[in-house]
């Protein structure tokens, strides 16, 4: 199939003409262009992060700072325990959540698309619903706080991104793929539910768990508004995207972000020490982008379809 | 598929009620998690929509403040303030939803005609890449593109001899760099959604096109446009359903609290936040917040409605 497409391609290679060769130069102009728009703004910020506040005061955020300096690193990394907290915060949440809340998507989805199981459609349809119609922020919130009690605690930001219904759904549809047949050979062999999904799914879906696992760990990894929510100042190391969100946006955080540092008689570089927080708290997940989005590309397009 | 469903499932049962909850007792415990969760952050809150009706103080409680009946929507709808954060949502999903997906249809099309895969591989890559990053993170890019002091525009703006417009106190003006930067970061994610739908299209297709001499315009016009009709119509359709609900996170890092540029870019969303964070006054954020629910809701509905008479392949239920 492939190989006839190829020779298909090549054949038409030389039939290309005018309005063909048009249509691809104005591609290759107009989608770089797009693309390195996309990728301007990082640039930027980590040129700027590296730059001397003076320079600036000066001229401005540039592609190509005048001055060069690793000031603003230095005061982050002079008293790290505050960005080292952030990040620790960060990843247990992330490497747990993801964990937990993959393993219970899993199961979910396993069990609403075996067909023998015959409460499939209420109990999808009871989580479906939560995506249709909701109380509002103001309920959740006075419920959070006023009867579960979680303000200031971490579990208020890491229970509500456990899962939701669309990745349930995603699952199913993942999961629905694999053949009937892998589930009434592990009922022969006298294996449990439970013990079939176990043994015999959740190894042949691993490009699912990789994929559905990975849109949890993006929601822990830039997660903050729920920590806007639930965690005032009495929280110390707040998760990194909250961090980032409180040096931004008040004067106070970004001081005492520093504090205790090496500031005596120098002022505090505003500008580049909000670049660099930006830099050290983003750049984890630019890195490991280049390995990952293929499975956002496969879960964008299953999830697409609806089974 | 459908079809093979019905033969397998509901079959008539045999057996009593307890019979078939302990014959799938482990498949209901593998999905009592997943129920749990629902119950405690989805289905629990929504009692306490009643905090709308009330005259909300922090002691009394939810169903401890005194009851005030309509009086919370009376005051939204005469003060008009109601209208103001239903017409910004509306119309700039509107604005999203139109200007978004001829963008993203526009580059998947162009990218489906790249013969070098290598190409449409990096740059989609590129594009995606915004959608990777925290609402904070999309703020602060902004920051550094256009604040009037050191912004990366006005310094190029300035340098060209001109003057920079003061954005960040500009009302009328500041819709556009909402709407530039959702584009910013929605563009990757939709255009993959499209080129998975025009890879979709049947390849035979093409190259009988392509045998049969149609240049690049035609095949686009009469090929790649009729056949993604239908995905067209019912994201459309979709997002329509979904018009009323706003962007939080751009929003609330784009603008934050600065109340010059609420008349034209306050949404719902950043209303009630301000009402739970700033004002504490519950009782009117909630009433907002049921109002955004119940129209979403029946709004959904009616989406759904019109293309399960399209396609009923298509409808989510």
């Amino acid at each position: 199939m492939s190989k006839n497409k190829e020779v298909a391609v090549k054949g038409t290679r030389v039939k290309l003409d005018k309005a063909d060769m048009f249509i691809r130069g104005f591609t290759y102009v107009i989608t770089s262009i797009f693309a390195l728009c996309c990728l301007f703004p990082f640039l930027l910020i980590v040129m700027s992060s590296f730059a001397t506040e003076e320079s600036i005061r000066r001229t401005g955020f540039t592609i190509w700072p005048s001055e060069f300096s690793t000031f603003s690193y230095e005061l982050i990394f002079n008293a790290p325990d505050m960005i080292i907290g952030s990040y620790v915060v960060t990843i247990i949440m992330t490497l747990t959540g993801t964990l937990v809340g993959l393993f219970i998507i899993a199961m979910t989805g396993y069990a609403l698309q075996r067909r023998d199981f015959p409460y499939r459609n209420k109990i999808s349809f009871y989580i479906f619903f939560t995506s249709l119609f909701n109380a509002g922020m103001v309920p959740f919130y006075l419920l959070m706080v006023q009867v579960y009690g979680l303000r200031d605690n971490y579990l208020a930001v890491w229970l509500p991104l456990l899962m939701s219904p669309w990745l349930i759904i995603l699952m199913k549809n993942f999961i629905k793929a694999i053949p009937h047949e892998i589930t009434e050979s592990g009922k022969i062999d006298g294996a449990g539910d439970f013990r079939i999904f176990l043994t015999l799914i959740l190894p042949t879906i691993i490009p699912a768990l990789a994929t559905i696992g990975l849109f949890i760990a993006l929601g822990y990894w830039n997660e903050w508004y729920n920590s806007s929510l639930f965690l005032t100042s009495k929280i110390r190391y707040k998760p990194l995207q909250f961090h980032l969100y409180s040096i931004v946006n008040k004067v106070a955080a970004l001081k005492s972000s520093v504090a205790g540092s090496m500031l005596v008689g120098v002022s505090l570089p505003a500008e580049t020490l909000k670049m660099a927080t930006a830099v050290v708290a983003t750049g984890p997940i630019i890195l490991l982008y280049p390995f990952v989005q293929k499975y956002f590309v496969s879960g964008l397009t299953v999830g697409a379809v609806k089974g | 598929m459908k079809a093979s469903k019905a033969v397998t499932a509901d079959r008539p049962s045999q057996h009593g009620f307890l019979y078939r909850l302990n014959q799938n007792k482990v498949l209901l415990i593998m999905c009592v998690p997943a129920i749990l969760f629902f119950l405690f952050f989805s289905y629990a809150p929504m009692p306490g929509a009643y905090v709308a009706f009330t005259n909300f103080n922090y002691n009394g409680g939810i169903f401890g403040s005194p009851f005030v009946g309509w009086r919370n929507f009376e005051f939204l709808f005469t003060s008009g303030q109601l209208t103001l954060l239903l017409r910004n949502t509306v119309l700039y999903n509107l604005v999203f939803i139109i200007l978004g997906n001829i963008i993203q249809m526009f580059i998947a099309i162009l990218l489906n005609e790249v013969a070098c895969k290598k190409f449409v591989k990096v740059t989609q890559s590129l594009m995606f890449l915004p959608y990777f990053i925290s609402a904070v993170l999309v703020g602060l890019l902004v920051y550094n593109m256009i604040n009037y002091d050191y912004g990366f525009l006005s310094n190029l703006v300035r340098s060209m001899g001109g003057d920079m417009p003061k954005l960040y106190s500009d009302p009328n003006t500041f819709p556009a760099v909402i709407i530039i930067a959702k584009l910013w970061q929605s563009t990757g994610y939709g255009t993959v959604v499209y080129f998975a739908a025009i890879c979709g299209i049947d390849a035979s297709m093409m190259e009988a096109a392509k045998v049969d001499g149609a240049n690049g315009f035609q095949r686009i016009r009469y090929i790649t446009l009729p056949c993604l009709k239908g995905t067209v119509i019912i994201l459309f359709l979709f997002a329509i359903g979904g018009i009323v609900k706003g962007d939080f996170g751009l929003f609330y890092n784009l603008v934050g609290t600065n109340s010059v540029l609420y008349s034209t870019t306050d949404i719902i969303e950043t209303y009630v936040y301000r009402c739970m964070m700033n004002t504490f006054n519950f009782s009117q954020g909630s009433a907002v917040g049921l109002f955004q629910s119940v129209f979403g809701f029946v709004l959904v509905m009616v989406a759904n409605g019109v293309v399960k008479k399209l396609d009923s392949d298509y409808s989510l239920f």
